[in-house]
């Protein structure tokens, strides 16, 4: 089970962070030491199962969008809200710079302390959200910008006032504009992404999914206590859902799994934004070399082929 | 001797069981009524006046004009894309019960003389739930009302996304939204109707993008169920949420539709589209140089 090994690596990781902030060099005995039991301990952490998968997939110390943000582009400026009723902390975007293309970029926010999440609402958006999202794209699909979307949600946030707002109306508009625009849309699921939540940020020309990532109908406790009615069926629920990257690339869904270094992509996260920075900007030339009639016809019909 | 008795005990018992009328209990009030009373009342309840889900059949009944409905794509069954025990066995089980084949139903037919294209979703069939089928056939009924340059009127009941089909029932929602937005570019007419309930994926998605949006009188509709809101944020919710008459009081609803008045309604509002496209609104879309 990846989860001991995990732990065993964070605490390691800590010891390190200690020395480091002592002065120590990367290639003190102690340090090359500590990061050769790091290494022992991540090799076996290969065939990995559907439920370990989904474990890394909502590990706090993953990067998420703030990170991906300051790692893959230049010259962010944050959006806020939707102009019509409130701002959604739940949903982070604005427009950058990637590889000095203009683009807007937006997903799900997640923390990586409980504080954050709070304050994040755990990367559960409301209606608000998701306007303030299509407000983000509009935006792009009107001064011809790429979009790129980070999925990472453990769904809608199931609420009182997001039902009052039209929960359901706000994911079915963004899909159905996402659906008519003309500029390039990429789209990466880099960690939980659980049902219509997910899919209001998804409706693109190209999905990619970082390969310890998840994408599915519902979280697998929902499923399996919607299914089964008992939600401690979870690990048998990860499986027979067939969740993970590889997965929803053999469903012909996802198009690409971005690989991520051992143990997941917290372990070493600059080799992680390496993967992933190649991977966007090999999609994004491509479909920047199409007209903006035949970026719409890809994406209609990725969606008409959905089966 | 014996054996005419009971040969005789077996006529008794099937003709009783044939002359005696069959009843239906009310799910709301408990009562009960003969099941032609029920059906003569449109399933509402003839006591409390609770509604009742109604079958494609009789809600196709309920609107169109006798004689004019024509069912297309009605061949298509279940598929099963994760091989999810048991899924085809139950589904089998609920075609030899309900004469169908998936939860969509999809037709042409007359609303007092008016052509459009219907879709109902059953409840009867693993409660309306999206599946890859039910996608594929909503999808194909909007393309073909966009083709046939006819109105669109679906009739939404659903649990949400179908659970067995993972990932490709969730892709539906896409589809579906996706299509509806090309039929509304086009100029197309969709109503739709919520009945109850019309809950997750559905009510996310191709529910919630008409033009004009009617709902049952007491019908459950959200995207969230009211027990998995409950058990999320622990309080308790407040008197009628989510029902038909909620969402119409926060303006998502535009009008609360008894059953006495549907076909009449829907005519009405089918007609004012009608003379809306003899006049102006096709320059309009043509850039105002009619």
């Amino acid at each position: 089970m990846i989860r001991e090994s995990l732990m065993e690596v964070g605490r390691i990781n800590m010891q390190m962070e200690e020395l480091r902030s002592k002065g120590r060099a990367e290639d003190d005995q102690e340090m090359l030491d500590l990061s050769m039991e790091k290494a022992r301990l991540l090799r076996p952490c290969v065939n990995l199962t559907a439920e370990d998968k989904v474990f890394l997939a909502r590990k706090i110390e993953r990067p998420h969008i703030d990170d991906f943000i300051k790692a893959l582009f230049t010259d962010f400026f944050e959006q806020r809200g939707d102009h019509l009723y409130d701002d959604d902390p739940a949903i982070y975007g604005g427009i950058a710079r990637f590889h000095g293309i203009p683009v807007s970029v937006v997903g799900h926010r997640k923390g990586h302390t409980a504080e954050e999440n709070v304050a994040y609402n755990f990367g559960m958006a409301k209606p608000e959200g998701y306007r303030k999202a299509l407000r983000i794209m509009d935006q792009a699909e009107k001064f011809g910008r790429p979009i790129i979307t980070f999925i990472d949600t453990p769904g809608a946030f199931p609420g009182i006032d997001a039902e009052e707002h039209g929960q359901g109306e706000a994911i079915a508009r963004n899909m159905a504009r996402m659906s008519s625009y003309h500029v390039p849309v990429i789209s990466i699921v880099t960690g939980e992404g659980s049902s219509g939540g997910a899919l209001a940020l998804g409706v693109c020309n190209r999905l990619l999914m970082l390969e310890y990532a998840v994408y599915s109908v519902l979280s697998p406790e929902g499923f399996a206590s919607i299914l089964w009615k008992d939600s401690s069926r979870h690990a048998e629920a990860c499986e027979i859902m067939k969740l993970t990257a590889d997965d929803i690339r053999e469903a012909n869904v996802a198009d690409e799994v971005i690989p991520e270094p051992l143990g997941g992509g917290q372990e070493n996260p600059k080799r992680l934004y390496g993967s992933m920075d190649m991977a966007i900007e090999k999609n994004l030339s491509a479909l920047m070399a199409m007209s903006p009639g035949e970026l719409l016809r890809d994406k209609r019909r990725k969606f008409r082929g959905m089966q | 001797m014996e054996k005419e008795e009971r040969s005789l005990k077996t006529v008794l018992m099937t003709v009783t069981r044939k002359l005696a009328p069959d009843y239906v209990n009310c799910k709301s009030c408990g009562r009960r009524a003969v099941r032609k009373v029920w059906q003569e009342n449109m399933n509402i309840c003839p006591f409390c006046g609770r509604y009742q889900a109604m079958s494609a059949d009789q809600r196709l009944g309920l609107i169109f004009d006798p004689g004019s409905r024509q069912d297309f794509n009605s061949d298509a069954g279940v598929r099963d894309p994760l091989n999810f025990p048991g899924y085809s066995e139950k589904a089998k089980k609920l075609e030899k019960k309900t004469g169908l084949k998936e939860s969509a139903v999809t037709a042409f037919g007359r609303i007092n003389g008016i052509r459009v294209v219907a879709v109902v979703l059953d409840t009867r069939f693993f409660m309306g739930s999206m599946s890859s089928i039910v996608g594929e056939k909503v999808t194909r009924a909007v393309e073909t009302a966009d083709r046939e340059k006819l109105p669109l009127i679906i009739f939404a009941a659903s649990g949400g996304a179908r659970m067995q089909e993972g990932i490709h029932s969730l892709m539906q929602m896409a589809k579906t939204s996706s299509a509806v937005q090309e039929f509304s570019e086009n100029g197309g007419l969709y109503i739709s109707c919520l009945t109850h309930p019309t809950t997750g994926g559905v009510t996310a998605s191709f529910a919630t993008l008409g033009d004009i949006t009617l709902a049952e009188p007491g019908a459950l509709i959200g995207f969230a169920g009211p027990r998995v809101i409950e058990q999320t944020i622990g309080v308790k919710l407040p008197k009628g949420f989510q029902r038909a008459e909620y969402l119409h009081k926060h303006g998502f609803v535009d009008r609360i539709v008894k059953r006495q008045e549907l076909k009449e309604v829907l005519y009405d509002i089918l007609k004012l589209h009608e003379d809306s496209r003899g006049g102006f609104a096709e320059d309009i879309r043509k850039g105002g140089q009619g």
